[in-house]
């Protein structure tokens, strides 16, 4: 399979990525060790709060995201890794059960000045449920390699 | 946690500290971003991290697990003191958030939390919303973590 380097994004739609199904047992299990709020954990604490029932951590939804990301393109990519998220935008809760599905824009690509063999691909990751509801937004930049004359490393 | 109003702009926590193992590192990335890099010593090593670099989501991840060790320390310490106890509501998201230096195994991370803004809900009365910088710095007193975190924080008197 070759790789993706910089040169491959250009701005507008890149692709769609899922469905990934969640499963209870994994928002609990990522709750427990990261997010033990109640409305994560237990089901009567999560009826009684704003998102009236239990939801996943939106830092799991984040972490999934970078999942489908990896298996959708960035595993094949000459990525050297980001350096944050300009934003994200949790709009509606992450339940049990999900099927979700991730559909990835490519917002801005440019030349880094400091490393110049090197690009910078600002992405627009948008995660919707099977009902086509949107749970969050988010916008991030991936230092990705140029293409060499020799071919890509 | 807190209530709205006990809460003071410029107020800044100590939240707690983490040691990632090489262990912990393998395992967050196996499940949520196997990059070389975060898997591999060798790979890591000759990547820009210059060694085996944690997930920035693990990073995160992690930032928030003593964010809320913090809260529900306090949380019972109010009670034992007979007050009324503050429960967090969701975010509704992050802005800024900046990866600026690697997480290798074996770093120390110890978290802070600055309050920056505070405003009351227009939509949900019974609520404030809170803006605070949360930072990570690494035992060489390096910040290698930043983010400005948004979340619903409960009012005193919202019940009344």
């Amino acid at each position: 399979m070759t790789t993706l380097t910089f040169e491959d994004f250009k701005p507008g739609h890149f692709g769609t990525f899922g469905p990934r199904h969640v499963t209870r047992e994994e928002i609990l299990a990522f709750a427990a060790e990261f997010d033990p709020q109640p409305m994560h954990l237990d089901e009567a604490a999560a009826n009684a709060s704003m998102l009236k029932g239990l939801s996943g951590s939106g830092w799991h939804l984040g972490s999934i995201m970078m999942r489908m990301l990896f298996d959708g393109f960035i595993g094949r990519t000459a990525s050297l890794g980001s350096p944050g998220v300009n934003e994200m935008r949790w709009l509606a809760p992450l339940r049990p059960g999900d099927d979700l599905t991730l559909d990835v824009g490519v917002a801005e690509a440019r030349i880094s000045r400091s490393r110049p063999e090197t690009g910078i691909v600002t992405f627009k990751g948008t995660i919707r449920n099977a009902a086509g509801v949107v749970l969050c937004e988010m916008e991030s930049p991936i230092i990705v390699s140029r293409r060499t004359e020799s071919g890509t490393e | 946690m807190r209530f709205f109003e006990d809460i003071e702009i410029g107020a800044q926590r100590e939240v707690g500290s983490f040691t990632f193992t090489a262990e912990d590192i393998k395992r967050f990335a196996t499940q949520f971003d196997p990059q070389r890099f975060h898997l591999d010593e060798e790979e890591g090593r000759k990547s820009l991290f210059g060694g085996l670099a944690a997930s920035g989501w693990h990073v995160a991840a992690v930032c928030m697990k003593l964010m809320v060790a913090d809260g529900q320390r306090s949380a019972a310490e109010a009670a034992a003191r007979g007050e009324k106890v503050a429960v967090g509501g969701p975010s509704p998201g992050f802005r800024e958030l900046r990866w600026l230096r690697p997480v290798l195994a074996g770093d120390t991370i110890h978290f802070s939390s600055r309050v920056e803004t505070k405003r009351t809900s227009e939509k949900r009365p019974e609520w404030g919303i809170l803006q605070a910088r949360n930072t990570g710095t690494n035992q060489r007193g390096e910040v290698v973590y930043s983010f400005l975190a948004t979340a619903f924080v409960p009012r005193r008197n919202a019940g009344s």
